[in-house]
């Protein structure tokens, strides 16, 4: 089994692995995280099996390791991500991401009557529940629940 | 509050509200004080709303001070296509304080995040209409002397009312029972409940007015709306259980007062407007004198 997850998404010598993401958040992830503009390899797979998902993706980055409050910004679309930071083909570090207390840009206000809705500007939200996310309008100070949070 | 903009009534603390109802009364007292002398307001109305607006106008006249803006946003350059940020930059040159009412929610904290100048929000849509709250608030000090534990009945439409959740939020630290009076479909919604569980706050839910009414030390009147049902016939149904009328009042409390943030349809039938325990016009009034308080409070006049 192990070898052939291996055969699927090639390992890394040096970088993060981002174990666990919900195959839709995928394109989410490599967007939030700006991994169209990373220059070094990057690879990634979808719709790998996964005991504990069903179906899950990976994200794996050459070279490039990132700070905790910029890896926490995937936590509103993939809360169950794993990180495995890879120094020379050894795991270094696991790390799991934690919802912020605050989310800047990322997220949409459900609120169509919001300014943030009408007007250019960067969204912003106080987090009120981590479990089940649920973010606060900084601006129309609505609540915007799970199931109706929209990544820009 | 020296410089801090006023646009959620959750931005001022327990001892701020009561420092602005102290300057309130200052001005009912001395309502002519010439302290803006060369101060600018300007009162930007992205939407109409007139009441609100000859209020503020009156107060910053009734100082001495200058008032510059605009009434609708047909008269201004919103019509061109300007964006909100370009609008409060360019005004935040000629004035030393904006009074902002736009229709979208938000947009009163965005405006304070751009402006040069403090902004008082003057309404934001659904969103937070501070300065009505605080004069809800010198009305109830006034009448009963206290802010403290008092039986605040709020009646009408619950769900929607803006005003009802301000003052519910704020009166929330002066250790009130609530009496929540509306029709099922508009109650109070679970999220205001909640904050006033944590707080470990009793409030008690009514379809109607019944005998309960005796045990009010305020009614605070909202209109019911028509547009807020999804039936019409649920609305000709229950709309009549929500009309004060004045043979309901005989039996309350002599300190008892009735407060609407007006305009009212027939919420409140006129045959209560020569009750003496009838507010609602001298809350009107009130206004005045609290943002008199809350504009010479934010240029550090007081």
């Amino acid at each position: 089994m192990n070898d052939k997850k291996h055969l699927e998404v090639s390992a890394i010598k040096n970088g993060t692995v981002i174990d666990h993401i919900p195959t839709k958040s995928l394109f989410k992830v490599i967007d939030i995280l700006g991994l169209d503009k990373v220059e070094t390899q990057v690879t990634f797979g979808t719709n790998l099996e996964s005991k504990r998902m069903g179906l899950k993706a990976i994200i794996k980055i050459s070279e490039v390791y990132f700070l905790d409050d910029d890896i926490n910004r995937i936590a509103l679309v993939a809360p169950e991500a794993k990180l495995n930071i890879i120094k020379d083909y050894l795991v270094q570090e696991k790390k799991i991401v934690e919802v912020p207390d605050k989310i800047v840009g990322i997220a949409n206000c459900v609120n169509p009557q919001c300014i943030t809705n009408n007007e250019a500007i960067t969204t912003r939200f106080s987090v009120i529940s981590k479990k089940e996310v649920a973010l606060k309008c900084h601006y129309c100070e609505k609540i915007t629940d799970q199931e109706h949070m929209h990544i820009k | 509050m020296k410089n801090r903009s006023l646009v959620s009534i959750n931005d001022y603390s327990r001892d701020e509200y009561l420092r602005i109802l102290e300057i309130a009364a200052e001005f009912e007292a001395n309502p002519r004080q010439n302290i803006l002398n060369n101060t600018i307001v300007a009162t930007l109305f992205f939407e109409p709303s007139t009441r609100t607006r000859l209020s503020f106008e009156s107060a910053v006249n009734r100082l001495g001070g200058k008032v510059i803006g605009f009434s609708d946003s047909q008269s201004s350059s919103v019509t061109k296509g300007e964006t909100l940020k370009d609008t409060i930059k360019m005004v935040s040159n000629y004035c030393d304080l904006i009074v902002m009412r736009h229709p979208l929610e938000g947009s009163a904290r965005y405006a304070s995040e751009v402006a040069g100048v403090p902004v008082i929000n003057a309404g934001d849509g659904a969103n937070q209409h501070p300065t009505q709250t605080l004069l809800d608030m010198y009305s109830i000090y006034k009448t009963q002397g206290t802010l403290e534990n008092l039986n605040l009945f709020l009646v009408g439409d619950l769900k929607y009312g803006r005003t009802v959740h301000s003052l519910l939020m704020a009166m929330s630290k002066f250790n009130p029972t609530f009496y929540f009076v509306s029709p099922p479909e508009l109650k109070m919604p679970a999220e205001y409940k909640l904050y006033l569980d944590n707080l470990g706050l009793k409030y008690h839910e009514f379809r109607d007015f019944t005998e309960i009414i005796n045990e009010a030390d305020i009614i605070y009147m909202t209109r019911v709306q028509k547009e807020r049902f999804s039936d019409p016939i649920e609305y000709e149904k229950t709309k009549n259980a929500f009309i004060l009328r004045n043979h309901m009042l005989k039996d309350t409390r002599d300190n008892m007062r009735i407060l609407h943030p007006l305009p009212r349809v027939n919420e409140i039938n006129v045959d209560v407007d020569d009750n003496e325990k009838a507010y609602y016009f001298t809350q009107a009034l009130n206004g005045v004198y609290t943002r008199q308080a809350i504009i010479a409070s934010i240029l550090g006049l007081k």
